[in-house]
């Protein structure tokens, strides 16, 4: 196996620059460029040289033996100074070492994996983890990191093991004594694993939601105030506003961080029927934008039906002038919008709060395909069907849609889907 | 009497169990001649445990064995007395085969099956040694000084390396009772170096049928319509009788208790490892203790045998103490026992040691097969015997190898297992043990395999000319089947309660609906009336598990994928950088054969398979 290197820290000037050495040789280019033998205990200053003799920069050496580093091979890391100088002299010097190449995208989180020092739902993580922005996206990302999908998935995998063991004891030992009612236990193993499942299929469109940020749509008859109001939470003009009704064709976006939570406000086209060909569009589009928001502001008064934008148990009225009428909200003089704010991110928080282990659309469809496995079994089960071998098998079939799930099972064709959406060659 | 020449067999067969037999039949069907080199003619096919075959795992290994045309089935089903289809209420695929069989019929029908073949010499003698020339072994040396050579043999010495019995705190060498064991055979086992484990394993005491009250006890018949072994079988010769059911009771685990410290298991005599799936009844006393009483079936050994086998009560304490909680049993209160229970303690080699066709990877032309590799059971070792003696037989004719994946047999399964993951316990054969359980099925067993029997020759002219019609008839009729489509409206007036969808669905789809049989069809398609039960059934079966066996196909194409990648013989694992020290010890010990076998160890991590391929790779470029 190839020792791979990177340069691990953000490329430009900086105080300090990590590269990152790992595989086999590592130990071996540790000695060439610093002359130092690998020491797990001590964190060492050296000098570190090219193979002239040539000094290229002092920094500071670390080591991690293998199994005992974040790849799990033997790896070394250099801190340097940050300056792009230094950081090519010091690859180009590694270049030269033996077995040694340029790290591709995602290589060192690959050998974690294939390594067994972090499962596919834990990459995932942490890939979450680097593009998070908000207090709760890193929430979020580190909680998976840290193996919290895979902890789940292994108290399942117990729950169905003990089920198919229940089941097989029934078919290879069925000329023994074996106690009554084993049916039961499995029919209840199964009831309480779909259930539990199914609620973390629920909530993964919420965590998806989370990463990528939740939209509040802002939506309303024309001339109401909504562009006044983006402007007001923006903090600036985002959108045009103006006395004329329908000014505002387009969807305009404004994200924002509210209390920790990413969030995209959407203004929106006023409602009306018009002949204007531009402004149908635009209309026709805030109908879909506002339908798949998490959250409907409707300013002024609650829509007709004939705009088909349905009102959800989570969305807001509030009226649009308070400049004028002394309540709800005015984007013209602020009133009332800290308690919107309030409003929206209480509502939000409580979403977030009920988002599960999962986060990912890979987990949902993998825990979909485990249901289905586990409700074919069930039917089959409640059926009193005497077929034990069919029920046996779709538990087997959950199981390893669940191991693929965090990566034990065809890793293989999991690594490619898996690695062509991540570069992490950090 | 065999006079000793220089070039004798080509294969030599060393036992006469059911390993020894298979093997030495199988090497002979392939071609080869074939010396049996055992104790006592006598003893060879000898039963010495339960008198029964087959069961749940170990009936599909007799179809298998039988598929490629070995005795096994052939003798069970003629010295049946007793057949029960196990799992009849569930599906096909883990239906069971299983027959007691009358001892001495078994016995006999198995040495006449020997005794047919001409190619098969049987010699009556002891083992002393191998000989070996140019690091192969080429013959065994008898205990009066003769060598008989030949260019393989095969080892199926069961539990008789360093057997030792016990009965209570008495041990006795021997690896069955009445034979010698083979001390000096051992120690040149040693002389190779192989991995050796301890096994221990036990039987009941034999009781005197004449001496039960069988009038107070429950019966249990077999099955009115015999499920038979062999695919050429039509119905068994013999008399059927009914076993006997009886419980163990409190008094009976009191009694246990209380001597426990005789046990030589408990006294502290023995300390190998037993299988947990067959414990003694000193261990379901004390591991199920609260478990007021355990079944025990009697088994009669044969139609004119009055010995009877107390399934479920296998035990080393003392003869006394046996005497005691047998009678404490509901009907065996006056019972006489024949031959005390006893527990055998025994040497296995870890089979880790072996390639796919039993041959040892360190020592050429010495196979092992049955019980000196750590499983227990007639039809494991049996198995193995048959693969072991087609594999010895084709290799010395120079006709190559065959090899049996586990996607196809269980059969594969076993040797798999064996080979990739060692033992820890006797092993026994499972129906969950086999992945592509659904398709392995018991009536599906010669389709599966008598092709590759043909392939490779070991299959006779009447076998062919069975398998051959019955293809022709599967075909036919499936034919028939896929041809006619229904709509849901004549679907329904067949039975079958299909969707009005407006799609039609061939026979052989709608067969998979719950309780449809080709009878539903009859009236729409009378010319199934005239199809043989054996194919209907069999269509009906596969219908049954149709849209799983789809999905398991694509799981065996990956599975295949890995095992065509070849792992050299003397690849170097310890050379390999980046593999770690556990791993690669690991991989040392199996030295799997191929990508698919090294992924199966237990551990093995994707880098450390991603390591070999390249390897491999970088080696073939070179």
């Amino acid at each position: 196996m190839d020792t791979i290197y990177a340069l691990a820290t953000a490329t430009g000037v900086a105080g300090v620059a990590i590269i990152r050495v790992s595989g086999p040789a590592a130990s071996v280019s540790c000695k060439a460029i610093t002359g130092l033998k690998p020491n797990s205990k001590k964190p060492r200053v050296s000098k570190i040289v090219n193979s002239s003799g040539q000094l290229i920069d002092r920094g500071l050496v670390l080591w991690f033996d293998e199994g005992k580093s974040f790849t799990g091979e033997a790896t070394a890391e250099y801190q340097v100074h940050g300056s792009s100088a230094v950081v090519k002299a010091l690859l180009e010097e590694l270049s030269l070492q033996p077995e040694h190449r340029q790290a591709g995208p995602g290589e060192f989180t690959r050998r974690a994996l294939e390594n067994g020092q972090l499962d596919l739902t834990q990459i995932e993580g942490l890939a979450d983890l680097l593009n998070s922005e908000t207090e709760v996206q890193r929430q979020q990302a580190i909680r998976v990191f840290e193996g919290s999908i895979g902890q789940r998935v292994e108290v399942w995998r117990k729950n169905l093991i003990r089920a198919a063991a229940l089941i097989e004891v029934t078919i290879d030992f069925s000329d023994e004594d074996i106690p009554e009612g084993l049916n039961g236990e499995v029919a209840n193993l199964l009831t309480q694993l779909i259930s539990d499942i199914e609620g973390e299929i629920k909530t993964v469109r919420l965590a998806e939601r989370l990463k990528g940020g939740f939209e509040v749509a802002i939506v309303g008859s024309p001339n109401v105030g909504k562009s006044t109001l983006l402007n007001a939470l923006a903090g600036r003009d985002a959108a045009i506003t103006s006395s004329l009704a329908g000014t505002t064709r387009d969807v305009i976006e404004v994200k924002m961080d509210l209390e920790g939570i990413p969030v995209t406000f959407l203004d929106t086209a006023g409602l009306r029927e018009s002949d204007d060909e531009i402004e149908t569009l635009g209309i026709s589009l805030t109908k879909k934008r506002a339908n798949r928001a998490d959250i409907r502001v409707f300013l002024g008064e609650k829509l007709e039906p004939r705009y088909e934008i349905d009102q959800k148990k989570q969305d807001i009225i509030v009226s649009g002038k308070a400049d004028l009428t002394g309540v709800g909200v005015s984007g013209l003089t602020g009133f009332g919008i800290q308690e919107l704010v309030d409003n929206i991110s209480g509502k939000l928080k409580n979403m977030v709060s009920s988002i599960g282990v999962a986060t990912h659309d890979r987990h949902r469809r993998a825990m979909q395909d485990a249901v289905l496995a586990l409700k074919t079994a069930l039917s089959e089960l409640k059926d009193g069907s005497a077929r034990s071998e069919i029920i046996a098998e779709e538990l087997r079939q959950s199981v390893s849609f669940l191991e693929k799930m965090v990566g034990k099972v065809g890793v293989e064709i999991l690594l490619d889907e898996i690695f062509a959406s991540f570069c992490l060659g950090k | 009497m065999f006079h000793v020449k220089q070039n004798n067999f080509d294969v030599i067969v060393v036992g006469g169990g059911h390993a020894g037999a298979e093997a030495a039949h199988a090497a002979s069907r392939v071609g080869a001649r074939v010396g049996l080199i055992t104790h006592t003619l006598a003893t060879v096919g000898v039963m010495s445990c339960n008198p029964a075959i087959g069961g749940l795992g170990k009936g599909h290994l007799v179809r298998e064995i039988d598929a490629l045309d070995g005795i096994m089935g052939i003798a069970a089903d003629f010295s049946g007395i007793q057949f029960r289809l196990l799992n009849r209420g569930k599906g096909p695929a883990v239906q069971g085969p299983r027959a007691q069989a009358d001892r001495k019929v078994y016995k006999n029908s198995i040495q006449t099956e020997l005794l047919k073949r001409e190619s098969i010499t049987v010699i009556e003698g002891e083992v002393l040694d191998l000989i070996i020339r140019k690091e192969s072994v080429c013959g065994v040396r008898l205990s009066g000084g003769e060598d008989v050579l030949a260019g393989a043999v095969i080892l199926t010495t069961g539990t008789f390396l360093r057997g030792v019995m016990h009965v209570g705190s008495t041990q006795t060498p021997g690896g069955r009772v009445g034979d010698r064991p083979s001390v000096k055979l051992a120690e040149r086992i040693d002389s190779f170096g192989l991995p050796l484990g301890r096994l221990k394993t036990g039987t009941p005491p034999r009781l005197s049928s004449m001496s039960i009250n069988w009038s107070v006890l429950e019966s249990q018949s077999g099955d009115e319509c015999p499920s038979l072994f062999s695919f050429l079988s039509k119905s068994p010769p013999l008399r059927q009788v009914n076993c006997g059911l009886t419980h163990t009771n409190g008094q009976t685990h009191d009694i246990i208790r209380k001597n426990l410290d005789k046990s030589s298991m408990y006294g502290g005599f023995i300390d190998s490892s037993g299988p947990r799936y067959c414990p003694s009844i000193e261990d379901k006393v004390v591991r199920f203790s609260d478990k007021s009483s355990h079944q025990v079936f009697l088994e009669p050994e044969g139609l004119n045998d009055d010995t009877v086998y107390p399934n479920g009560i296998s035990t080393s304490l003392p003869l006394d103490v046996q005497e005691q909680y047998v009678t404490s049993i509901l009907g065996l209160e006056s019972a006489v026992i024949l031959q005390p229970g006893y527990a055998i303690e025994y040497d296995y080699v870890d089979p880790r040691a072996l390639r796919h066709s039993l041959e040892l990877k360190d020592v050429q032309g010495l196979y092992l097969a049955g019980q000196i590799n750590g499983t227990t059971g007639y039809e494991e070792a049996a198995a193995q015997g048959l693969v072991a003696g087609l594999n010895a037989g084709l290799s010395v004719l120079d006709k190559g190898e065959v090899s049996f994946r586990r996607s196809e047999s269980y059969i594969g399964v076993m040797i798999d297992d064996l080979v990739t993951r060692g033992v820890e316990e006797p092993y026994r054969m499972f129906t969950s043990r086999a992945e592509f359980r659904l398709s392995l099925r018991a009536d599906n067993a010669d389709q599966r395999l008598t092709p590759l029997g043909i392939e490779i020759g070991c299959v006779s002219e009447v076998r062919k000319e069975v398998f051959h019609k019955k293809i022709d008839e599967l075909v036919k009729t499936r034919t028939i089947l896929k041809g006619h489509k229904l709509t849901p409206q004549e679907a329904n007036l067949c039975g079958v309660k299909v969707n009005k969808d407006g799609k039609r669905r061939s026979i052989l789809e709608l067969l998979a609906f719950p309780n449809v049989t080709t009878k539903n069809f009859f009236e729409i398609v009378p010319d199934l009336r005239d199809v043989g039960l054996e194919i209907t059934q069999q269509m009906e079966r596969d219908a049954t598990y149709m849209n799983y066996l789809d999905r398991q196909k694509r799981d065996v194409e990956v599975l295949q994928r890995d095992e065509g990648v070849r792992i050299p013989e003397k690849f170097d694992y310890v050379g390999i950088s980046g593999l770690s020290n556990e791993l690669s010890e690991k991989l040392i010990k199996t030295r799997p054969e191929d990508l698919g076998q090294a992924s199966r160890i237990d551990g093995i991590t994707p880098a450390a398979l991603t390591l070999i391929l390249a390897n491999i790779k970088s080696r073939r470029a070179s």
